[in-house]
């Protein structure tokens, strides 16, 4: 079971996993000389502001994701690229720290998945998802503005019916939905999904504030919150042009648990005053998966995106890259059948999934953290040495960093935080928070190379 | 200052983003702008080749582990996106099609310099 010449692939969904997917099937189909067809099934028109055109996510390109698909030659444009950001700031209950990368580069990328919250003018902002739906349409994928009724095998080979005309067979469907995409349902009537997998909600909002106040208040940065608030886990604002993007991570997060993290001092410092529920213009309260589903693949069926399998919290689109990089090249390169599939794509989404296990554990930690002032106190104390004397190796920062811009595996974050030197600067740290004596002028820390 | 809408480093024009001799280890996509690479020899710098968006540069020390081969200047107002050694590397272990842009840059570059070559020993024949 392989892809031929002529050979036809219907990918259903045309978010980032989707568009991905047939932009590297026929990209690597010409480099190996083979001709296949493939069509992408999306009824969203992107470019639409508000809720029509939006796919509900933070919006945050991560930095390895970033410079991946710049090597991919994926240079996103300024006109996606809403604000480049090159440093974030920790808000905790006991104070906020910067924290600046070494090379100082802006190299993460903020924008939005549609045309930007409601009330956008059209074409006021590029959407990323329209972006890439675009680059996979320029290298010959098809894109069917329709919504997918049906999907049924008919002589061995899955068929997809829309409103619109007859069914169309293919030798390889791809299912490229997201925990919150009807399409689910498609695959569940078909057999191939049986379980839904585990999902938390959380919140978003939208803020129009004007790009010069946004300038102001938030810089070049994230501003990631980490506040003392029942249910709360943490949050992060992240500056878009004229817009501010506010995410809330927790459990069972509703309006009353929004509230209270808006009205939070915290908050009121960082927006220099009290929220002012008039700049609102978007809120949603979207799904995201925090553990896999087992069904990801048949024979001549496959599933990429967010309802197989994605990362915690963070990169959601650096997953998807990666779940569609490797879905192609085992079609082209191996073949489509259920053992293809078992052999040679499950490892990247079961990779993910391993890592996420250790990324429940460092959330989980930044919780416990969150609730004893001495452990706030010193993670920022050692990110503030870090950052005083250019050199110091930023164990503290760079862990933060990586931990909420989802620019690394986990497991790298955990060894890091594991590193002998890390640990005994960590001890020092809590030991001059619980026990602070007198400090005399420059002792910054334990003595090294004496 | 800010920059709405924009990645990497900006640089000014004529500012290195790297000079010959020096150790490196990372490589940079030009975003915006052009730069401007230069074999620096004792009777001055000469210009090799000019680079615009979407093109890659700095590779050979990510693979060679030698130093740089040439100077690498910004002309005008440009931004590059630097792309990490560590986390390319292991990347391309995991995904080895990942370098395929970048050796087919690399040939067209050979094939560049055997045309210039052979173009060299026909004026010194004739």
């Amino acid at each position: 079971m392989e892809l031929k010449d002529g050979s036809r692939v219907g990918i259903v969904g045309g978010g980032p996993a989707g568009s991905l997917t047939a932009y590297f099937i026929r990209q690597i189909a010409d480099r190996i000389g083979t001709k296949v067809d493939v069509d992408i099934y999306e009824p969203t028109d992107f470019n639409r502001s508000g809720p029509p055109g939006c796919n509900m996510c933070g919006g945050v390109v991560s930095e390895a994701l970033v410079q991946m698909l710049a090597v991919e030659g994926i240079n996103l444009p300024s006109s996606i690229v809403q604000m480049g950001i090159d440093s974030y700031v920790l808000h905790t209950a006991a104070d906020q720290v910067s924290i600046r990368t070494p090379l100082e580069e802006m190299r993460i990328a903020a924008m939005f998945r549609g045309g930007g919250p409601r009330g956008c003018d059209p074409g006021e902002n590029g959407s990323f998802d329209g972006y890439l739906l675009g680059l996979a349409t320029e290298l010959g994928a098809r894109h069917i503005p329709s919504r997918v009724r049906r999907v049924v095998w008919e002589n061995e080979l899955p068929v997809i019916y829309t409103n619109d005309g007859p069914g169309r067979s293919y030798d390889l469907v791809v299912a490229a939905v997201g925990v919150n995409a009807q399409g689910v349902k498609l695959f569940k009537d078909l057999g191939i999904i049986h379980k839904n997998p585990r999902t938390t909600r959380t919140a978003m909002m939208e803020l129009r504030l004007g790009r010069e106040k946004v300038k102001r208040l938030m810089g070049n940065s994230m501003h990631v919150f980490l506040l003392d608030i029942p249910r709360f886990e943490f949050a992060a604002m992240i500056p878009k042009g004229d817009y501010v993007t506010v995410c809330v991570l927790g459990r069972d997060v509703d309006s009353e648990l929004m509230d209270k993290f808006m009205s939070s001092a915290e908050v009121r410092q960082c927006l220099q005053g009290e929220f002012d529920p008039g700049t609102q213009v978007c809120r949603c309260k979207p799904a995201i998966n925090l553990g896999g589903t087992r069904d990801l693949f048949a024979d001549r069926m496959v599933l990429v995106g967010d309802f197989g399998v994605t990362r915690l919290y963070k990169d959601g689109i650096g997953a998807a890259y990666r779940s569609a990089k490797a879905c192609a090249v085992t079609v082209l390169v191996h073949g489509v059948s259920r053992k293809d599939f078992a052999k040679y794509y499950w490892s990247t989404p079961r990779r993910i999934e391993i890592d996420n296990m250790l990324g429940k554990l460092l959330f989980g930690c930044a919780v416990f953290f969150r609730n004893f002032t001495f452990l706030r106190r010193a993670m920022l104390r050692l990110v503030r040495r870090e950052q005083a004397v250019p050199g110091r190796p930023l164990l503290m920062s760079m862990g933060l960093w990586n931990m909420f811009t989802g620019s690394i595996p986990y497991t790298r974050i955990v060894r890091g935080f594991m590193r002998p030197d890390f640990l005994a600067l960590f001890l020092w740290a809590c030991l001059r928070e619980i026990f602070p004596g007198k400090q005399s002028p420059g002792s910054d820390g334990p003595a090294r190379g004496k | 200052m800010i920059i709405i809408g924009k990645l990497g480093q900006k640089y000014e024009d004529g500012v290195n983003i790297f000079k010959q001799q020096e150790m490196g280890d990372c490589m940079y996509i030009v975003q915006k702008g052009i730069v401007d690479v230069f074999w620096e020899g004792s009777q001055g710098d000469i210009l090799l080749s000019s680079l615009g968006p979407g093109e890659v540069f700095g590779e050979m020390a990510l693979f060679t582990r030698q130093p740089r081969s040439a100077t690498v200047r910004a002309r005008g107002k440009t931004r590059v996106l630097t792309i990490d050694k560590r986390g390319f590397l292991k990347r391309v272990h995991e995904d080895p099609s990942l370098a395929f842009r970048i050796l087919k840059q690399m040939s067209e570059r050979i094939l560049k310099l055997d045309q210039e070559m052979a173009r060299l020993k026909a004026e010194q024949t004739a």
